[in-house]
This record gives structure tokens, sequence and C-alpha cells, in this order.
């Protein structure tokens, strides 16, 4: 019974039980429909004069495509992104184009550094954060006079929230593969 | 983690072409991403559309989460209070009386006020609001200060007019949607408000700056006239706000004008007041192309 190779929690959670089995709705759609309510952020009742929350939507894009590599495709950033340009105030077409780039640009990274740990896609994830936010600001449509001052706390939390965020895909992931009753 | 194996495609063609495939329409759409882009940089209404259905779409969780954000706000308020009670207590005592003076000197003015008004046969104009609604969200990650308005078409909403809470100006509607509306908040760095000083005529532009405060362009250059502690309100100018509402407050002098700090804060507003245009004729005679006959 207390086989070291097969810990009973283990057996519970991932083993296949009667009537109960994985939904394909939940295992396919957990990934964007956290990505989207991320996306909502701004129907959050938080109205800072400042631009200080992190952009959450594209960290949750960033978080499943650098700890659950293959289950966003590579397109993903097109319809993502326009779900994002309806809420966030920037110009429609920002998060489409800066999304999409985002992805190939993991896609490169994993291309050449195949196996990675924690801090690696941690460093990648601050790369493309910076880079985001920057390029989210010269292309805001706004004047840019202040931008540095009020972008630099904004980059910092965002690159400090990737490692609780990359957390919470994980528990994202598991509720994702989650076995549910199944009928007939 | 490594990717799972189907990335690597090895020798197979079809696997080599999927990823192929997956490459050009990842390019076709930041392509795609970048016109629309450019359009909207162009002409920033021009998805204003779809936008403003999407917030009405899910305008109804902003609201219950606007009422959730004003209670926790007062619980907040409340155990704070609790832990400074003490201190604030003689403070506020002092406030007060200083505020009973300042009060009667007010009743005196508008005593006066009205006096000389009634000399001059002036009517006093009430301005009805349009609409009382909430601010249910706002662009918190996005360089461009945008909040989100639990009213809209349905209730006499129209782009251009002036947003204010109980402490002042909050912005100017932007867009409508049927049930919410996007406001272009003061501190948005395309937002410019004609201001003068409360006490007397220092004519400025308050200009946003994306960092939360407000810089006062003096119009008459010259000697710096702002101090700081200066209250500025709407001139009334450009005939989109009526004149008087509470603005800024200087905080800090440059050379042109100073750096004001927002007196109406977005983020401490429960209920705001949408107030229709204040001069519309004169906005209209503004925007309307040249020799177009005016109501």
């Amino acid at each position: 019974m207390n086989d070291p190779l097969r810990p009973p929690m283990r057996q519970a959670n991932y083993r296949g039980q009667i009537n109960r089995a994985h939904s394909p709705v939940l295992a396919g759609g957990t990934p964007w429909a956290t990505i989207m309510l991320g996306s909502l952020a701004p129907v959050l009742p938080v109205i800072p004069a400042v631009p200080v929350l992190p952009p959450l939507g594209f960290l949750l894009l960033l978080g499943w495509r650098l700890v659950r590599p293959g289950l966003l495709p590579l397109w993903a950033g097109v319809p993502l992104g326009l779900f994002d340009d309806l809420f966030s105030g920037q110009p429609f077409g920002s998060a489409i184009l800066l999304w999409s780039l985002a992805l190939i640009a993991v896609e490169l990274v994993e291309a050449r550094f195949p196996w990675r740990g924690f801090l690696h896609d941690w460093q990648a994830a601050a790369a493309l954060i910076i880079l985001y936010i920057v390029a989210s600001a010269v292309f805001s449509g706004g004047k840019l006079s202040v931008a540095p001052l009020v972008l630099g706390p904004q980059i910092l939390l965002s690159i400090l929230s990737y490692p609780i965020v990359a957390q919470m895909i994980a528990l994202f992931d598991r509720m994702r593969l989650a076995r549910i009753r199944k009928i007939g | 983690m490594a990717p799972p194996n189907a990335k690597r495609s090895g020798f197979s063609r079809r696997a080599q072409y999927s990823i192929f495939t997956g490459y050009v329409l990842a390019g076709i759409g930041a392509l795609i991403g970048g016109v629309l882009l450019i359009v909207s940089l162009r002409d920033p209404h021009f998805f204003s559309g779809p936008r403003m259905d999407a917030m009405d779409a899910v305008a109804p969780v902003g609201k219950a989460g606007a009422v959730v954000r004003t209670e926790s706000k007062g619980l907040l308020g409340t155990v704070q209070g609790y832990l400074s009670a003490g201190s604030r207590n003689a403070r506020l005592r002092e406030e007060v009386e200083l505020a009973r003076i300042r009060l009667a000197e007010a009743d005196a003015v508008r005593n006066e006020n009205q006096r000389l008004k009634a000399l001059l046969k002036l009517t006093e104009e009430e301005i009805k609001p349009v609409a009382i609604a909430r601010l249910i969200g706002g662009t918190s990650s996005s360089t461009r200060r945008f909040a989100f308005l639990s009213a809209g078409k349905k209730d006499g909403v129209a782009p251009g007019m002036p947003v204010r809470s109980a402490r002042g100006l909050v912005g100017r509607v932007l867009e409508v949607g049927d049930s919410s509306a996007r406001v272009l908040l003061l501190t948005d760095s395309e937002s410019m408000v004609p201001v003068r000083r409360a006490k007397d005529n220092v004519i400025a532009f308050a200009e946003g700056r994306a960092d939360g405060s407000l810089r006062l362009r003096l119009v008459n250059l010259g000697i710096n006239p702002i101090r700081e502690g200066d209250i500025f309100v709407t001139s009334g100018a450009g005939g989109l706000y009526r004149p008087g509402i509470a603005v800024a407050m200087a905080t800090r002098l440059n050379k042109d004008g100073a750096i004001a700090r927002l007196l109406s804060d977005p983020a401490a507003t429960d209920f705001v007041v949408v107030d229709p245009i204040w001069k519309s004729v004169a906005v209209q005679a503004v925007t309307a192309p040249p020799g177009t006959p005016l109501p």
C-alpha cells in the first residue's frame, strides 16, 4: 500500500476514478478564461491616479506560456490581445501587436534554451515585461514627458509579481485537470 | 519546464509545416495589430463602438465592485479612526473653530454677492445635472488615464460633458455606450482645462501629467504670481466647464506656472455628477466648420 514510487496522495488526484473524468472545456479553456479575466482588471473598482498596477492580462499570458508551454498556440496573442484592447485604455491594436510579438519572442527563447529553470523563466519574463510596458507607453498616444518616472514603479511591481502569477498559474493548472463527475 | 516533444519537428514534414504555419499566423496577427494601432492612433474614436459595447456588457459587474469599494473604504476608515482618534480629535476641534469663522465670512460674502447681483438684475442660473452615477473602474495599468462611468446614452450622457464629484472636477466624458461611458480624467496627458486662481484672475491651463499631478501653465508669462497652496477653479473659457468648479491646488512652483495636486482624486470618489456642457452653442461654434449656421 505504501509504495514510495506511488504516494497515496498522487493516486487519489491523478488516477482515473469511476465516474470521474477530465472536462475538455475546463482543460482547454482555463488558460484563455484566466487571461481574459486578467484583462478585465480595469473593471476592478480601483481608479489610481498613477498607473501602478501590473498589466495583469499580459502577466497571465506570459505565465501560461512559460509555466505551461504547449497549451497556448503561437497565434493566441491576436484574440487575447483584441479582448485586452477593449478594456485597457490603450489605442486599439496595441495589445494585439505586442502580445503577438511577445509570444514569438518566448518561442525564440524556448528554441534557444529548451531546458530552463524558474529563474531563467523569470529573467525572460522580466525582459519582456520591461519591453512591453515601455512599448505600451510609447504607443499610448499620450505625451511622454513624465513617463520614465511613472513607469519605474509599475515595471518593478510587475517583475516582482511574476513569481506570484506563476504560482497562481500552477494552481489553475491543477484545477484545469481536475476530475469532475461524468454522466453516462 | 522543457517544451513538450511535439515542439521538436525532427524530420517530419508535417510537424515542420505546422510550426511554420504557427509563426506565419502569429506574424500576420502582429501585422494586423500594427495596422489597427496606426489607425487608432490617427483617429482615437475609430474603435469606440466595439469598445463601448464591451464595456456595457461588463458594467454591471463593475457597478457591484464600486459598491464594495465604497463600503470597504468606510470599514478601513473606521478602523483607522480608532487607531488615531486621540491626536486627531484635538486637531479636528481646532480646525472646526477655524472653519466656523471661515463659514461666517463666506456667508457674508454670499449675502453681499446676492445683493450686488440683485442690483445688477442678474438671475442665478440653475444647472441641473444630467446624471448621477458611479465611477466603476479605471485603466489601472495603462499610461492613459481613463475611468468608466455607470451611466451612458440612456441617461442622456453625451461626449464632452464635464464629470465632477463633491470635491471638484474629475474629468470629461469621452465616449458613450448605452449604459456606460468612458471618462478622460484630468491627469491624462491629453487633458487640458482652462483654470483661474480662486481668489483673483490669474489665468492658466491645467494640463494632465500621467503621474497623478497637474501642470499649471500660466497664460500671461512674466513674474510667476502663484504661491504654494493656491486653489485653482475652472474659468469657464472654452464653454465646456462652467466656471467655479474646484480643480487643483498648487504644490510646487516652476518657471511658467506650477505643479498642482488634484483636488478630487478619482480613487476617493463615490458618486459623481455629470453636468451638461456649459455653453454648448459656443462649443459648437468652435468645433463646426466655418460657414455652418448655428442654432
